[in-house]
């Protein structure tokens, strides 16, 4: 019997076959990357592959020497036989899952993923597979999320509020994939937008990528005046910075799926929470997963054992993974700089 | 209900003082007057008639969720509050009519005596009404959990601006005893003479912890010195010959201490007695526990009343003749008091004794006698003082005793609820009985959030067992556990029940076989118990 398609081995996901790891967090010979975010992006390995919108950024993080293959969605890549593809995730600029075939049989590993569209990146096609290998991150029922748009207003209405009082609006999200997502929903703007260096080193490669952005200022040479309309725009590390200090008088607002429960807002010292997620939340896990039609469930970083259990329950083969993938929350504190 | 929530989430966003009372005097401006009356209810403390368990709120929420019960737990865990979890898991629901706090509240009432189905019924529905942050205060408010944020000192406030009362007015007229459901906001509020006007109570004047030292005061001859005491602080009130006996917590005590009904007679209508009421036996206080069991109580019998005797200390008179006396000084309130202590004469009434001190130092020096006498410390009250309402700066102090305190170690550790839901933060301490340790008292403040933080990683990284939510802990972290008082118990395995245990510090100095013992404590307790 030949060996499974896929392995779960100490440095990630492996397809023996093809030599090749997916997502791996040690450095190895050849990685594909699911996208850019830096706990599934690891700098140390000899040859990458990754969908061509993640281009930049990786070469941003990893190096602009990095030996980067780019495909886009459904270019198949043959490695020793075994047949490789990306496919949309949905999570941010990039993402993918990624499809592996042997002889007709088909595993995906979904990476990060979320099923509402953000507008900005590729929306989430389900790839059918034999074998899915899901996220979990926001694997409970207590996790739904409302509507981009209703929360696009709260955020607007947040603002606009801030505007009367004369304070300045900072906004605090993911660098990469979150920030992007609001300057594109939350157009047409009612003021100014600035953004922290990390959002701008972000936006200008991709804009000059050729993503379609509008042009957000540093925040660094401004007139203090000018922020008392403002929204800036920050990574989370800015939270309790000295950095703030230029704002002055200023609201916080924080965008994560944490803010969902009021526990996730209250022990970070901001001002407001928005419930805004670039992955599934638990309704969507569980119209995707059956809609992929796989016999058997891996499920990986997040609320595994639950989900696993929930699945088995339903009926789902389902088994539980563990990796060192980052939950949204640890992945938004490790990001510091662009 | 949605108004309500508005209010809710309002107060909550805000931690600014002018912020809230600005949303709480907006609310009573514009909402009906039926759902005020609810609303001044809630935020003074007052619950809805309980009419579900727990168990059937978790129940039917998971069956409407459509989820196991073990996946309710999850859930709960991951959220730390029952109500929360219930508004989380739950269909969102598309409509979304509009029920006001008064309709609810009456349908509540309505339910009493209802059917279980009914109840279900009832319960149901109006979940699936109420967007999901309406179902966490609606279910907040069922469970009489709703902790707002908001002192009765703002709400009054807001009231006033609100409606162009004087404060104390509306102080003095949500204090005491009045039902929701016959009461409207209106009278509650504006009328002259309510009838219930016999019973009710002074706003407690309270002190804060004194800042500074003794001499920053001023001279020491233009204040009084007591003891602090420490039982229940009342009020004494004798109206057209009704004897009433309100607690601190605003709440009418009168049938748990019948000895105070000897009052009755001696003393001339329109009296009140601001005091403290203290189990006392051969001229000194018995321990906080014994007057504690006496008001768990239902009944308070013969044997109750034999084995733990309670007397007024007398702090304080705030009527006299019918007369408000509490724009009077100190001093003239004070002299009154002696005099009327001395006229009535009955063993039940003690004059709070004053502290001689003609120097602050001879008030310092006294200081440390206060456990010995049973008190907490000092109160000190400037002679020509008022008697003011609520907790107020300047003219009243406390000068409380250091507490006494032990080094423990640090063996179960719970996660917290709301805020700190997340984290390990309920912590039980133990202290050495000869090799083993032995648990002793359970704390959950005092330390920084930067210290918390250290303490939940060291927990999650040196768990030895998990007993439900509970995890055994590896005995490596001491701390210093202070403590008000120490008292025998039967109930817990150490043999010794400690009051208000908190943690003092973090002794990182010092390894885990340097904690106190066993012994320790019980020389504590022999020599304060």
């Amino acid at each position: 019997m030949s060996s499974p398609l896929l392995q779960f081995t100490s440095s990630g996901i492996f397809c023996p076959d093809a030599k090749v790891h997916i997502d791996p967090w040690q450095p190895v010979e050849r990685a594909i990357i699911t996208h850019a975010h830096s706990d599934h992006a690891k700098a140390g390995n000899k040859q990458y592959l990754a969908h061509k919108d993640s281009e930049s950024i990786l070469r941003l993080r990893l190096g602009d020497d990095i030996q980067l293959q780019t495909v886009s969605y459904g270019e198949p890549v043959i490695i020793n036989g075994i047949k490789f593809s990306l496919h949309p995730a949905g999570h941010i600029i990039g993402s993918a899952q990624v499809r592996v075939e042997r002889n007709g049989e088909v595993w995906v590993a979904g990476g990060d993923y979320k099923i509402q569209d953000d507008n900005f990146s590729v929306p989430f096609e389900v790839v059918r597979c034999h074998t899915f290998i899901t996220e979990s991150t926001f694997g409970l029922p207590i996790y739904k999320w409302p509507v981009q748009k209703l929360v696009m207003d709260e955020i607007l209405e947040w603002w606009k509020q801030n505007q009367v009082e004369g304070k300045a609006s900072v906004l605090m999200g993911y660098a990469l994939g979150k920030m992007q997502r609001l300057i594109v929903n939350l157009q047409p703007f009612p003021g100014p937008v600035f953004a922290h260096g990390a959002v701008f080193n972000v936006n200008q490669r991709l804009r000059e990528a050729g993503s379609d952005l509008p042009f957000i200022a540093f925040a660094s040479d401004i007139e203090k005046k000018e922020f008392r309309h403002a929204l800036v725009l920050a990574p989370p590390s800015a939270a309790g910075s000295s950095w703030l200090k230029r704002f002055e008088p200023y609201s916080t607002g924080f965008c994560s799926g944490w803010m969902a429960v009021r526990g996730g807002k209250n022990r970070r010292a901001i001002d407001r929470g928005f419930v805004l997620s670039d992955h599934a939340d638990w309704n969507d896990l569980n119209v995707t997963i059956p809609e992929t039609g796989a016999e058997r469930v891996f499920v990986t970083h997040g609320f595994t054992d639950v989900f696993a259990r929930w699945l088995n329950e339903k009926g789902i083969e389902a088994h539980e993974v563990k990796t060192e993938y980052g939950d949204e929350q640890e992945e938004t504190n490790a990001e510091t700089i662009g | 209900m949605k108004r309500f929530t508005e209010l809710f989430i309002h107060l909550d966003r805000t931690n600014k003082t002018n912020e809230k009372v600005e949303a709480l005097k907006s609310y009573f401006l514009t909402a009906p007057d039926e759902d005020k009356i609810w609303a001044l209810a809630v935020f003074t403390g007052r619950r809805p008639p309980s009419v579900f368990k727990r168990g059937q709120l978790h129940e039917w929420a998971m069956e409407l969720a459509g989820i196991p019960e073990w996946l309710f737990r999850e859930s709960y865990g991951s959220v730390g509050d029952l109500a929360e979890t219930i508004s989380l898991i739950l269909p969102v629901s598309p409509s979304s009519g509009e029920r006001t706090l008064n309709e609810l509240f009456t349908s509540l009432i309505d339910l009493g005596k209802a059917s279980e189905q009914e109840k279900k019924d009832f319960l149901v529905n109006t979940w699936r009404q109420l967007s999901p942050y309406e179902v966490f205060v609606f279910n907040k408010l069922l469970m009489g959990s709703l902790r707002i944020g908001v002192s009765a000192t703002l709400v009054i406030r807001a009231i006033g601006e609100a409606t162009g009362q004087d404060p104390a007015v509306i102080t003095h007229r949500i204090m005491g005893q009045w039902d929701p459901v016959t009461t409207s906001f209106n009278d509650l509020i504006h009328s002259k003479n309510s009838a219930d006007e016999l019973s009710k109570p002074y706003p407690f004047y309270l002190a804060y912890a004194i800042e500074g030292s003794l001499e920053d005061l001023g001279e020491a001859h233009e204040w009084f010195a007591e003891w602090k005491w420490d039982g229940i602080r009342s009020q004494v009130i004798l109206r057209k010959s009704q004897l009433f006996v309100w607690s601190r917590g605003e709440e009418l005590v009168t049938d748990k201490f019948p000895e105070l009904h000897a009052m009755k007679n001696p003393l001339p209508d329109g009296t009140v007695i601001d005091g403290e009421i203290l189990c006392f036996e051969n001229d000194r206080p018995m321990p906080f526990n014994v007057l504690q069991t006496r008001i768990g109580r239902k009944n308070v019998t013969k044997k109750i009343l034999s084995e733990a005797p309670i007397v007024l200390m007398g702090y304080d008179v705030l009527e006299y003749d019918g007369r408000d006396l509490r724009n009077e000084t100190q001093e003239y309130r004070r002299r009154l008091l002696e005099q009327i202590a001395a006229s009535i004469d009955l063993p039940v009434f003690r004059l709070s004794p004053l502290v001689d001190f003609p120097t602050w130092d001879d008030l310092r020096a006294q200081h440390s006698q206060s456990r010995e006498r049973g008190a907490e410390g000092f109160m000190i009250k400037r002679k020509a003082a008022t008697y003011q309402v609520g907790r107020k700066k300047g003219d009243w102090w406390k000068w409380k005793v250091d507490p006494l305190s032990v080094d423990a170690v640090l063996v179960y550790a719970a996660k917290g609820s709301g805020r700190r839901s997340e984290l390990f933060t309920d912590y039980t301490f133990a202290v050495w009985d000869n090799d083993k340790l032995i648990t002793f008292a359970k704390a959950y403040s005092g330390l920084t959030d930067e210290e918390i933080k250290e303490v939940d990683k060291f927990i999650r990284q040196n768990t030895l067992e998990k007993f439900g939510p509970v995890r055994t802990v590896k005995p490596e972290l001491v701390f210093e556990i202070g403590f008000e008082g120490i008292n025998k118990s039967t109930r817990h395995k150490s043999g010794i029940a400690v009051r208000f245990p908190r943690m003092l510090r973090w002794r990182k100095d010092k390894p885990v076989s340097e904690a106190d013992t066993l012994e320790n404590l019980k020389g504590i307790l022999e020599q304060f118990g």
